[in-house]
């Protein structure tokens, strides 16, 4: 598996599996506006998964079709962030989860539309300005958690101990990145972190919430290696073609 | 086939025939999602692009302008997507705009605002498309469909749908 499929599928599952974890949300939002708002952005995910499969598939060739890479891969053979497979919590954490997911996505995308990789980039022109309206919706939302009441604040405080070790992995190039990285295809994620930090601070000191430092970075979802969390979520997502192969609608 | 001016105008006016099926009164040339229409010697080729990423109309529309000119007489066909340059709410043409009021959708305004980074800015003046008020206010920045957000009118009262810019 070359270089490219590797970060393709990364790229993929990495969104593939924050909108199945959103998706979760579908009739249990907060508020009728909010739960429509979450599944939106679920589905924007999605389309961007669906890009991302399709053109790995034509690479890998053969069988590989976008539903096979989704539907048929183990869990050692996905490369998503940890941090997209965490829980959803309460409103909290998942706020939470998309804007650091949404800052990290929109930096990279930003550094992608220059990827020698013509479709990778094509790809990224298409979906950055939906990435921009998932980072405007989940900004606001940190803001008005974390400077809002007593108990939304306490909730936000305990959304960054869940979520912030598993931040760091955004960051640390796995080896595919660090090839693609040479021929200009894949991101300098020193850039995007520093870039990732800057706007952070300034969100979260407008939400009067403290920026951790020195946090333990937990590692390994790019390599395959995951949490207990996304054997369950895969079990979900791929029951009905591991029931009934092939089935169609 | 014979590749003419005449016979490309022609297919042109099959596909104006082809709706949206979120938006039954858009055709797919309002929406400008038809980037380009090539006669091959013995195939015809329409070049689409997805209005968002994620919108489930897509597989259905190109299912759709398959059977079309299949029922034309050009039954070998194909579709292909394209995802560069990215569809922007400025290729919907003034037509389809005025479609879309009509059908009770408060269109996309013809300058684009609202689509920057900024927080909390204040939400883009639409006119309601029942009583032309601008008298509106924002009620949800998601709607119904992926490229909606939900408005009402503050003068009569009534929720509308607004194809917001992108
Ligand atoms: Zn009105």
């Amino acid at each position: 598996m070359t270089p490219l499929i590797k970060y393709l599928l990364h790229l993929a599952d990495n969104t593939l599996i924050l909108s199945q974890r959103n998706s979760e949300w579908c009739g249990h939002g907060p508020v009728l506006e909010q739960d429509i708002a979450i599944t939106n952005i679920s589905l924007d995910l999605l389309g961007q998964a669906r890009n991302l499969y399709s053109y790995a598939a034509t690479l890998i060739g053969g069988e590989a079709t976008e539903d096979s890479l989704a539907y048929l891969r183990k869990e050692r053979e996905f490369r998503n962030c940890l941090l997209v497979e965490q829980p959803n919590g309460d409103w909290a954490q998942t706020i939470l989860r998309q804007y650091c997911f949404s800052q990290y996505q929109y930096a990279l995308y930003q550094e992608l539309l220059n990827s020698k990789d013509p479709q990778l980039a094509a790809i990224v022109e298409k979906s950055i300005k939906e990435v921009a309206y998932h980072l405007r919706w989940s900004s606001e939302w940190v803001i008005r958690l974390g400077d809002g009441t007593e108990e939304s604040h306490r909730r936000m405080l305990k959304a960054i101990e869940e979520l912030w070790a598993y931040t760091g992995e955004l960051f640390e190039a796995a080896d595919y990145e660090k090839d693609l990285q040479q021929e200009g295809i894949a991101a300098d994620l020193e850039k995007i972190k520093q870039e990732w930090q800057l706007k952070t601070e300034a969100i979260f000191a407008e939400a009067t919430l403290p920026m951790p430092r020195n946090v333990f970075v937990q590692t390994g979802g790019k390599q395959g290696i995951h949490t207990e969390q996304l054997g369950f979520i895969l079990t979900e997502l791929q029951y009905m073609q591991r029931a009934y192969p092939g089935a169609k609608w | 086939m014979v590749n003419t001016k005449a016979d490309k105008e022609k297919i042109y006016e099959y596909l104006r025939e082809i709706v949206d099926p979120e938006i039954p009164v858009l055709s797919i040339m309002d929406m400008g999602i038809v980037r380009d229409l090539i006669l091959h010697d013995d195939e015809v080729e329409v070049v689409i692009t997805p209005t968002y990423t994620g919108c489930p109309a897509m597989d259905m529309i190109s299912m759709q302008i398959r059977m079309h000119l299949s029922s034309y007489g050009f039954p070998k066909n194909k579709v292909t997507m394209v995802l560069s340059p990215a569809w922007t709410t400025e290729w919907m043409t003034e037509e389809g705009k005025k479609k879309l009021k009509a059908y009770g959708i408060a269109p996309p305004n013809p300058r684009q605002q609202g689509c920057d980074e900024k927080l909390f800015a204040e939400a883009e003046a639409v006119q309601c498309p029942h009583c032309d008020s601008w008298h509106t206010h924002r009620v949800s920045e998601f709607g119904s469909t992926a490229c909606k957000a939900l408005y009402q009118c503050d003068d009569c009262k009534e929720p509308f749908d607004h194809f917001k810019c992108h």
